[in-house]
């Protein structure tokens, strides 16, 4: 079976590509345990909420995280719309995936943050029903994609859906904001909280931010690559079976 | 103008058609909305008090979940026969396409909210005769049939078809529901189009952003 060149291509590069993500997850590994050794040994106990503000520290960096891989999938998407070049959709896809997660994750953390906080699991503030709303979205760009008839209708449609998504949190966040049914933020919200961080939380913090911004960019790359491998497959099958059909009828 | 506004119009005035002589959707429609007040009264257990709070949910619960009929007929009715195709291949602009969709989706929701809104207004007891009550319901089923019709169009070409619709459509529409509870509640305690504030212009805002978005994506989501 003759090889195209463009295939040669990704080949040679594969063999380099590995070692500077491979490097970049040692970082990541390293930065995460090290963050972790912050937050539960360096940051100060907080006086009012003990061990559990501990959470914090996982939960805003998460919370920042999936809002820019969400901007990535807009940005991503509004490119492959405008472009219709494929690596653009992985990317826009690879960033909803980490991002569905990153969210997911938000929510479960403010979860157990609010109950020994708040004494509720779950306020109907603006912020938690924008967030909610952004999950509900972002899985349904999941659903659509998953349903689609074929990949480059699952490209427009997932698209589609990360513009029109991005741009209706924006009307949802005003929507909820001014809906009188909610109850302004109480006390101890994370930006009330920022406000009287003290120093070493606030570094813990910072590093914290550090840390997930490369697990970040290290799962949308690996994710990104891992789906380019998978375009590979799925093209070699194509054409090992084309060059089968091709032997058979030559007999 | 009149280039880009008869094919909606030919659209539109095609759908009532098929309405008129086969009166499927119109009509289940109508009992899907009286069915699920009659659902709402008892999961809710509406008392003379509690109108006013609990009868605007109650009322773009139903219109919203009605409408979610039309919109998922809109276009499971053209690919049936594969009648969306034969409508790509004419020469008109998928943005007319798009508009007679959406505009076939609002005549269809409006006929319906105007049937079901004077029934709820006498069965829960309060007046439906109200200027800014209009306009909220004209403005928001506009942002029902706008996004809707997008949805749709998405929803009839995948697998799962109809089922896919409100998974995708509710979570994009809820600033509406928003806005449109809030302002059918003053609407309802007597504020005239003044008085309601902010959530006009909230809905209108969103009907302008996806009424420029929803056409351009549209000819991108139906191209083979």
């Amino acid at each position: 079976m003759s090889v195209a060149p463009g295939q040669q291509d990704q080949r040679s590069k594969a063999v380099l590509r590995p070692n500077i993500k491979e490097i970049f997850l040692l970082v990541t590994g390293i930065l995460m345990l090290v963050n972790i050794y912050m937050i539960f040994m360096v940051a100060p106990t907080d006086a009012n909420l003990g061990n559990v503000q501990r959470v914090f520290y996982f939960h805003f960096p998460m919370a920042i995280m999936s809002f820019l891989a969400f901007f990535t999938v807009f940005v991503a998407g509004a490119l492959y719309l405008v472009r219709r070049e494929s690596r653009w959709d992985n990317l826009s896809y690879a960033a909803a995936e980490v991002g569905v997660i990153f969210i997911t994750l938000t929510l479960l953390t403010g979860v157990i943050w609010a109950k020994p906080v708040w004494g509720a699991w779950w306020l109907w503030t603006p912020r938690l029903t924008t967030t909610l709303i952004l999950w509900l979205i972002y899985v349904a760009y999941m659903m659509i994609r998953a349903y689609a008839p074929n990949q480059s209708k699952a490209a427009v449609y997932g698209s589609v859906m990360g513009l029109i998504g991005f741009i209706d949190v924006l009307i949802v966040y005003f929507s909820v904001e001014w809906w009188p049914g909610i109850h302004p933020a109480p006390v101890v919200g994370p930006l009330a909280e920022s406000d009287s961080l003290e120093s070493t939380m606030r570094g813990v913090l910072g590093f914290s931010f550090l840390s997930f911004i490369f697990l970040l960019v290290y799962l949308v790359w690996e994710r990104v690559s891992l789906r380019s491998t998978e375009d590979n497959v799925k093209s070699l099958r194509f054409s090992l079976r084309r060059s089968r059909a091709g032997a058979a009828a030559g007999e | 103008m009149t280039d880009f506004l008869r094919p909606v119009g030919v659209l539109v005035w095609k759908d009532i058609v098929l309405e008129l002589r086969s009166r499927e959707l119109v009509v289940s429609m109508l009992v899907f909305g009286l069915m699920l007040v009659v659902v709402f009264n008892f999961a809710l257990s509406v008392t003379p008090q509690r109108v006013a709070t609990v009868a605007p949910g109650i009322l773009w619960a139903s219109f919203a979940f009605a409408g979610v009929l039309a919109m998922s007929r809109a276009f499971a009715r053209e690919r049936e026969q594969g009648g969306l195709d034969g409508l790509l291949l004419t020469p008109v602009s998928r943005d007319s396409i798009f508009l007679g969709k959406a505009a076939s989706i609002f005549i269809f929701m409006v006929l319906v909210e105007a049937i079901l809104l004077p029934i709820f207004a006498g069965l829960m007891g309060f007046s439906a005769v109200s200027f800014a009550l209009v306009l909220t319901i004209v403005l928001a089923t506009a942002g029902f049939a706008i996004v809707g019709a997008l949805f749709a169009a998405i929803a009839v070409q995948t697998k799962s078809r109809e089922i896919l619709l409100p998974v995708l459509f509710f979570p994009v529409i809820l600033p509406v529901i928003v806005g449109a509870v809030e302002a059918t509640k003053l609407a309802i305690g007597g504020e005239s189009v003044v008085g309601i504030g902010h959530w006009l212009p909230l809905i209108g805002a969103f009907d302008a952003v996806f009424l420029v978005i929803c056409p351009w994506v549209f000819s991108l989501v139906v191209e083979e």
